[in-house]
Parts: C-alpha cells; sequence; structure tokens
C-alpha cells in the first residue's frame, strides 16, 4: 500500500511535472513564443500568454502620455461594450507600457484605479527594456523617447487569438472600429 | 614570435598553446581559445553630436554615453558557435515569428556555415536572432546613435563626415555590387576608436530599429507613418550630404524583425563602465 502510493504520487509528478518542463507548443506564428517577462499592476509576475484561451485586445501605451492613453482606455472599452455579451464574457485586455522607468507597478496600480479598471478582466502590465523592444517588435509598433521625455509611438490595438496569433490590428482611436469588432465576432 | 590575424589582435600561437595547456591545469574551466591580446571591445567614449536623425525639431545635439562595441561584425563562425549552444535558434528549429524562411540558408547545414564563409560576418540573421546572440553573450545590439557615433570616424579622425574624401571612399562602396563575396571580417583598416567594417562591408542591426521610422516630433504623437518617411522625410533627416548613412536609415527602417537579408549582419556593444555603474546603483 505504502508503495502504492509511492509510485502513484511519483506518476502524478511525472505527469504533471513533463508538461511544465516542456514549454508549451504554440503555432509557429504566435506572439506567445516570446519569452517576455511581465509584471501586472497587482506586483505578479507573468509572461506574454497570461490571457491565452481567451481573445485579447493588446495595445501599449504609456501612463504619462498627456492625450491619448485616456482615449486609448475609453476605445477599448468602447470595443468590450460592442462586442456582443457572449464574446464579451470571454474577452481579456492587456496593456503593455513602453515606459519601464516610470510605469512602475504602483504607477499601473494608481492608472487602473483612476481609470477604473476592472482588474479580473484587464491587465496593466510593465516589462523591462529589452522585453519591450521585443513585444513591440512582434506587434510591429514603433516607439520613439523624445528629449522632452514624452513617447511617441504608434496607437494600435491588436486582436490576438487565444493561441496568440494576430487577428488583426487596428489605428482606430476614440471609436469602434468596426472592422475590429466584426474579427472578434462569432 | 608574434603575428597579426585578420582582427590585428595579436596572436602567439605556439606561446598560447603552451600557456593553455599550463593553465588549464589549475583553471580548467577558463578558454583562452578567445583571449586575444586586444580586446574584442573597442572603447567608445561617448559625447555629443549632430545626428542625422534629430531627436526633435529643432534639436540637434544628441548624447551618446560611453560603450564599447565590438571591433568586428560578428561571423558564421562566431554565430554557429551560439547557435549549437542554442539549438532553438537553428533555422531548422526557429520559430517562424523570429526569423522568416530564409534565416541562415547559406549555410552547409543548420549548425555548419561552409568552412569558406566562416571569418565572414553572418548575415540572414533576424533582429531578434542577433539580440539572442547579444544576450548570450552578456551584451546588447548598439543603439543607432551608438553606432552612427561610432562610424562617424575615420582612420585618424573622431568626427570626419566633413572630410570630402573619406566620404567619398563610404559612397564608393556603396555604389558597388551587393552580389559579390562578402569580405573576411577586419579587412578594413581600424578607425579612430579601433573599430572596423563599419563601412564597406554589410548593413547592421541595431538595438532600436523600430525607434527610426518614428517622428520626433510630439505633435504627431501616435501616428508614425511610413509614407511620410518616404515623402518628406517623417525624421526631418538633415545633413543631407550623408547620403550614405541615410542609406543605412532607409535599409534599417524597411526591416521588420524577423526579416532577413543576405546583406543585413550585427556586431554587439555593451554600456560603458561608468553607466554600468549608475545602473546598478539605481536598481
Amino acid at each position: 500500500m505504502k508503495y502504492t502510493v509511492a509510485i502513484l504520487a511519483a506518476l502524478t509528478m511525472f505527469t504533471i511535472a513533463v508538461p511544465a518542463a516542456e514549454p508549451r507548443t504554440w503555432p509557429a506564428d504566435s506572439a506567445y513564443q516570446l519569452e517576455a517577462t511581465l509584471t501586472d499592476q497587482d506586483g505578479r509576475a507573468q509572461s506574454l500568454d497570461v490571457y491565452a484561451g481567451h481573445s485579447v485586445l493588446v495595445t501599449m501605451f504609456y501612463s504619462r502620455c498627456p492625450a491619448t492613453c485616456p482615449l486609448i482606455v475609453e476605445t477599448l472599452r468602447a470595443i468590450e461594450q460592442a462586442t456582443p455579451a457572449a464574446q464579451r464574457t470571454q474577452l481579456r485586455v492587456l496593456m503593455i507600457s513602453i515606459d519601464p522607468e516610470h510605469d512602475t507597478v504602483a504607477a499601473l496600480s494608481a492608472l487602473a484605479k483612476t481609470r477604473r479598471i476592472d482588474t479580473s478582466r484587464w491587465t496593466l502590465a510593465r516589462a523591462d527594456a529589452a522585453d519591450v523592444r521585443k513585444i513591440a517588435a512582434i506587434l510591429n509598433i514603433q516607439y520613439r523617447l523624445l528629449p522632452n521625455g514624452e513617447y511617441n509611438h504608434s496607437n494600435v490595438i491588436t486582436l490576438v487569438s487565444p493561441s496568440g496569433e494576430i487577428v488583426r490590428q487596428s489605428s482606430v482611436i476614440g471609436r469602434v472600429d468596426q472592422d475590429l469588432l466584426a474579427a472578434l465576432g462569432p | 614570435m608574434t603575428t597579426k590575424d585578420a582582427n590585428g589582435r595579436d596572436f602567439r600561437k605556439g606561446r598560447s598553446v603552451a600557456l593553455a595547456l599550463l593553465t588549464s591545469v589549475v583553471f580548467a574551466p577558463i578558454s583562452f581559445a578567445e583571449s586575444p591580446a586586444v580586446a574584442p571591445r573597442a572603447a567608445i567614449p561617448g559625447g555629443t553630436f549632430e545626428s542625422v536623425l534629430p531627436p526633435a525639431p529643432g534639436v540637434k545635439a544628441v548624447t551618446v554615453a560611453p560603450f564599447e562595441l565590438d571591433r568586428t561584425p560578428v561571423t558564421n563562425g562566431q554565430f554557429a558557435q551560439f547557435v549549437r549552444e542554442n539549438p532553438k535558434w537553428r533555422r531548422d528549429r526557429v520559430a517562424r515569428l523570429f526569423a522568416d524562411e530564409r534565416y541562415l540558408q547559406h549555410w552547409r547545414t543548420p549548425t555548419e556555415p561552409d568552412d569558406t564563409v566562416e571569418r565572414q560576418p553572418v548575415t540572414h540573421v533576424s533582429w531578434f536572432a542577433a539580440t539572442a546572440y547579444c544576450e548570450a553573450r552578456g551584451a546588447r545590439l548598439p543603439r543607432w546613435y551608438e553606432w552612427e557615433f561610432a562610424a562617424a570616424a575615420s582612420e585618424t579622425r573622431a568626427d570626419a563626415r566633413k572630410d570630402d574624401a573619406w566620404r567619398q571612399q563610404i559612397l564608393d562602396w556603396y555604389s558597388k555590387s551587393a552580389r559579390g563575396r562578402l569580405p573576411d571580417v577586419g579587412q578594413t583598416p581600424p578607425n579612430f576608436y579601433g573599430v572596423r567594417d563599419l563601412h564597406g562591408v554589410v548593413w547592421e542591426w541595431v538595438e532600436d530599429v523600430g525607434a527610426m521610422m518614428v517622428s520626433g516630433d510630439n505633435r504627431e504623437q501616435g501616428d508614425p507613418d511610413v509614407k511620410r518617411f518616404c515623402g518628406t522625410g517623417a525624421l526631418s533627416m538633415e545633413q543631407k550630404e550623408n547620403y550614405a548613412l541615410l542609406m543605412r536609415v532607409a535599409m534599417l527602417s524597411s526591416m521588420q524583425a524577423r526579416y532577413t537579408s543576405n546583406t543585413m549582419g550585427f556586431r554587439c556593444a555593451v554600456d560603458g563602465a561608468a553607466r554600468k555603474t549608475s545602473r546598478v546603483s539605481a536598481e
């Protein structure tokens, strides 16, 4: 009996350990193949596939941005609102900062509060500068630090499939992009 | 007996073998194969200069902090070593997300280039692969301003950009066909800082290639647009006499991070000593 338990325990460990050790296999063009470390607004370490299994709207931003940041949040919210209820509950939002120097966990947390962001379905995240560049490269987002400390960057909302593939990108900000909405549809 | 190899590095063959044998008893894990008499990276003091890409409208000066730059581009031989150590970067295993179909296509096998190209700069590498190589070596890709700063030097002057003869020499290379065989690295004379091959061999990836298309005008926030680059010049590029650099900017701007090309290689850089210290203390 003792041995059976030991063997069972060993088997269980084995079956659990093997998939954990092997990286998950994603489609060849899945963004989730990138090993990047994100830290969310609550200080938790996450990976880029934090919302794997869900459709995700991904955008890159920086919280000090005077004008467009609030607009991006409102645009994402508007897309969410416009999505049919059945899909809406499955939809997730991932906002990744391009400004690791200023967008600390505390700054992201404060932003989540001021913008009343529901962090059960949205994640605000930071990453170190090297990972930010890689994520931006995969999403084909260009950004540049200006001498005055602001960033110039492409405002792009990317719809990512449950397995990490880029489904559609939209640079429409300030209203709901109907084509993006259609891509989200059933 | 001291000779010089293609990099201009002194190598004392007989002596270093004897030394390695002797020392390997004491310091077994340390390899002397990679310990050239000249450090593989040159120290660049940094400073303030005018770039072809002004950082913002009305702002001309760019300040580059001290850094160290590889004296020569990374070779096929060096990259093969990296690929053998990191098999996920083999051409038959790499994720398409990180490198296009032509990645390392010129190699004989997924882990071996032909002997004849061993000392040629590696090309057909994506930005992701170049970045991974530098990271594995505890380094990073140089940033554009760093690259441009180092590349402004002739053999004798830190900033030779106003020297017509030097500029013509560079233009001559750009006008040559890209179809010929690539030279081995280290064949061009070292510049003021001891860096070779910045001109005349290959294009080179930079860390911030994704920033080069973006306008420095924050009134155009959130609207970097390729069309403006092609039309009136989003980056309001200045010093238009520097065609060679502008071609390089155009080439880099046309590359996505997963693209590879038979003329695009890279070299690595690290922060200068002073900066490293301040980074550590900031963290």
